[in-house]
């Protein structure tokens, strides 16, 4: 019997018994339909994570007190460290293999005032004029900060996108100013949009010269002094030495820091790797969860699926053994159940597919998740269905195969 | 010799229970003989016919279809005897029924490999030569039991097979479509297909040229009928 002529018999058996092919397949779809749901998801999750990953500054290393990928922290013990100071930036920056540095810190004030306007929750960052390249600004008006205001400790600043949205909606900033802290601030510059980063705005900043920022914020204390202190931006000179620099700059540290060889590093030196790191380490989670649910899922559908071709081979006893009686072989019988139990679960497959698509594309419309499919989910979705069908089907199709013609003729 | 059997047997082992259905069988038959095997219920009639029909194998002894040793050959071979060379006709039609006419009757060709195009053309004539041209879209169950027969013999004949077997065709008929179909079957035997008829009623037997007759698993008589 020739492919095509199989294939088509099938359907038709399955298309004269609609009901029952949908009960059927009832799992399958199911099945199908949660793991593409949760895999376009968690694709589309993947997708936008790296992307603000990206956003940072691809090779910008971080040298902190603390480290981000440090399962969990201790706190105690991190308060104990030594300071970040300007000292190790400088030293660092002497590296051959740096390129740029930019020491850092950061304050998050509740406002920021302009003509009886505010903008709330600004993160203000002080800085050197490096942090435009570690960080990877663009300058939409005016211009960053430099040597000179730094030097001279000038109150000027450059402001996000946030800031011109909510102090400057109708004017240029450039050249106006603002108040900060209390203190009259010249605006010299505007940043291009960065979006947010984890729902949180990047555009809700303020940068200005690390002395001006060092003159009129406190030091920090206490918790605040480990999460407020000093960190630095460091770039290489190129991506391929990342590693390396990495390497250096922990040695220089634990040089600076007098550190022996059998204690461990009392800073944390980050990179966007850390990052993808502790994304990484949450989504194994999650993978291995998502495993556990398709596996038992598609478990449920075959097994219904092979429940109904049984009963379906018993119904059909005598369909068998008269197939055979005009030429059917073995093989043609097994052939025929099988190719049943596998278009079955291919377009309980292609269903669930499809459903699951659709609900990944609600999910991403009413909630700030995103939803990707690439190809490969489609084919996934389909080829596990296969899959459980040839492995669900094998047995009742091998079973129909077996049966004696005369028996199954005088079946009744 | 189109069939030739040598002292075949068929026992039946159920639990410690053993029935001897055929006792010791040798026949026979030509090509384009019309033969009908006759006898009480349970003498061993069907057993016969499902060994002569490759539907089984004999316990003991040779069974040559057209010279070939049938209890040599594999599953596929066997498979392929029954589509090309056989032909069944059962009591109870046996036809698919949720597929039409024309699907049923496409069957055997399907598992012959016959293309499409050629399917179609067979399929056509054979209906109008069992007088169902009329019939092709129709299912079973929109049949009567004599179409519902013929449909089988069409099936039965589609792939030009060497002998025909009908293990009680008519006994599901009443006896007015019995006949029709009995002459259906004359009319093939005068066209030269051998067929070997199945019957515990003797008017049935009787349209064929040769009877043999059966008691508990052995052949007792063998009657040759002049025909007119
Ligand atoms: N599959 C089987 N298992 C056990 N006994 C069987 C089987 N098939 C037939 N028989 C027995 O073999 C004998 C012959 O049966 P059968 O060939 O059907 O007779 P007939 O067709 O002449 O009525 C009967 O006694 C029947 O019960
Ligand atoms: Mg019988």
């Amino acid at each position: 019997m020739h492919i095509r002529d199989l294939v088509v018999s099938s359907l038709n058996i399955l298309r004269t018994n609609r009901m029952r092919s949908f009960l059927t397949i009832l799992g399958i779809v199911i099945g199908v339909m949660t793991i593409i749901a949760i895999l376009a998801l968690v694709q589309g999750l993947n997708a936008s994570v790296e992307e603000q990953i990206q956003s940072l500054g691809s090779n910008t290393i971080f040298v902190q007190r603390f480290s981000w990928s440090a399962g969990r922290m201790d706190f105690q013990e991190i308060a104990k460290r030594k300071e970040i100071v300007l000292d190790d930036a400088w030293a660092i920056a002497r590296l051959p293999s740096v390129d740029k540095i930019a020491p850092q810190k950061d304050y998050e004030i509740a406002s920021l005032n302009y003509q009886g306007k505010t903008a709330k929750q600004v993160d203000v960052t002080g800085s050197t004029p490096d942090l435009q390249y570690t960080t990877n600004y663009t300058i939409e008006s005016g211009r960053f900060i430099n040597q000179d205001d730094n030097n001279h400790k000038q109150m000027v600043a450059v402001i996000g996108g946030y800031v011109v949205d909510n102090l400057f909606p109708t004017e240029d900033p450039v050249g106006k100013y603002l108040t900060i802290h209390g203190r009259r601030t010249l605006v010299i510059g505007v940043l291009g949009r960065k979006g947010s980063f984890f729902g949180q705005s990047q555009d809700a900043i303020i940068i200005m010269p690390l002395t001006s920022f060092e003159k009129i914020f406190p030091k920090p204390t206490g918790m605040q002094a480990v999460f407020r202190g000093l960190s630095i931006q460091v770039l290489p000179k190129s991506g391929k030495y990342l590693d390396k620099t990495v390497d250096q700059i922990r040695e220089l540290m634990r040089r600076r820091h007098g550190l022996s060889y059998d204690k461990p590093d009392d800073f944390g030196i980050n990179t966007q790797e850390s990052l993808r790191q502790i994304y990484k380490n949450i989504t194994n989670v999650a993978f291995i969860v998502m495993i556990g649910v398709a596996a038992i899922s598609l478990l449920v559908g075959g097994i219904g699926i092979m429940n109904i071709m049984l009963v379906s081979v018993s119904e059909r006893t005598k369909e068998i053994g008269l197939r055979k009686a005009i030429g059917a072989s073995n093989r043609n019988i097994l052939y025929q159940f099988l190719f049943e139990a596998i278009a079955l679960s291919i377009i309980g497959g292609i269903i669930g597919t499809g459903l699951g698509l659709g609900i990944a594309k609600l999910v991403s419309k009413v909630s700030p998740l995103h939803a990707a499919a690439p190809i490969w989910t489609i084919i996934l979705g389909i080829g596990f269905s296969a899959a459980v069908g040839i492995f669900f089907g094998i047995y009742p199709a091998n079973r129909a195969a077996q049966l004696n013609p005369i028996d199954a003729l005088r079946y009744e | 010799m189109l069939i030739h059997t040598e002292d075949i047997t068929k026992i039946y082992k159920i639990g410690s229970y053993v029935v001897e259905a055929l006792g010791g069988v040798t026949i026979d038959i030509d090509k384009g003989e019309y033969v009908a095997i006759t006898g009480p219920s349970g003498s061993g009639k069907s057993t016969l016919m499902h060994l002569l029909g490759c539907l089984d194998t004999p316990t003991s002894g040779k069974y040559f279809l057209s010279g070939t040793d049938v209890t040599s050959l594999t599953d596929l071979e066997l498979s392929q005897l029954r589509n090309k060379k056989i032909g069944f006709v059962f009591q109870t039609f046996n036809l698919l029924p949720r597929i039409t006419v024309t699907k049923n009757v496409e069957l055997p060709l399907l598992y012959a490999g016959i293309t499409a195009k050629e399917r179609q053309k067979k399929i056509e004539s054979i209906l109008e030569r069992v007088g169902l041209g009329h019939r092709k879209t129709h299912r079973p169950n929109e049949l009567s039991g004599g179409e519902m027969q013929r449909v089988a013999v069409a099936r039965a004949l589609i792939n030009d097979p060497e002998v025909v077997f009908a293990d009680e065709p008519t006994g599901n008929l009443d006896s007015k479509t019995g006949k029709e179909i009995m002459s259906l079957f004359n009319d093939l035997a005068r066209e030269g297909n051998t067929i070997i008829l199945v019957t515990h009623d003797a008017t049935v037997a009787n349209y064929a040229k040769r009877q043999l007759k059966m008691l508990d698993g052995k052949i007792t008589e063998e009657v040759l009928v002049k025909t007119s």
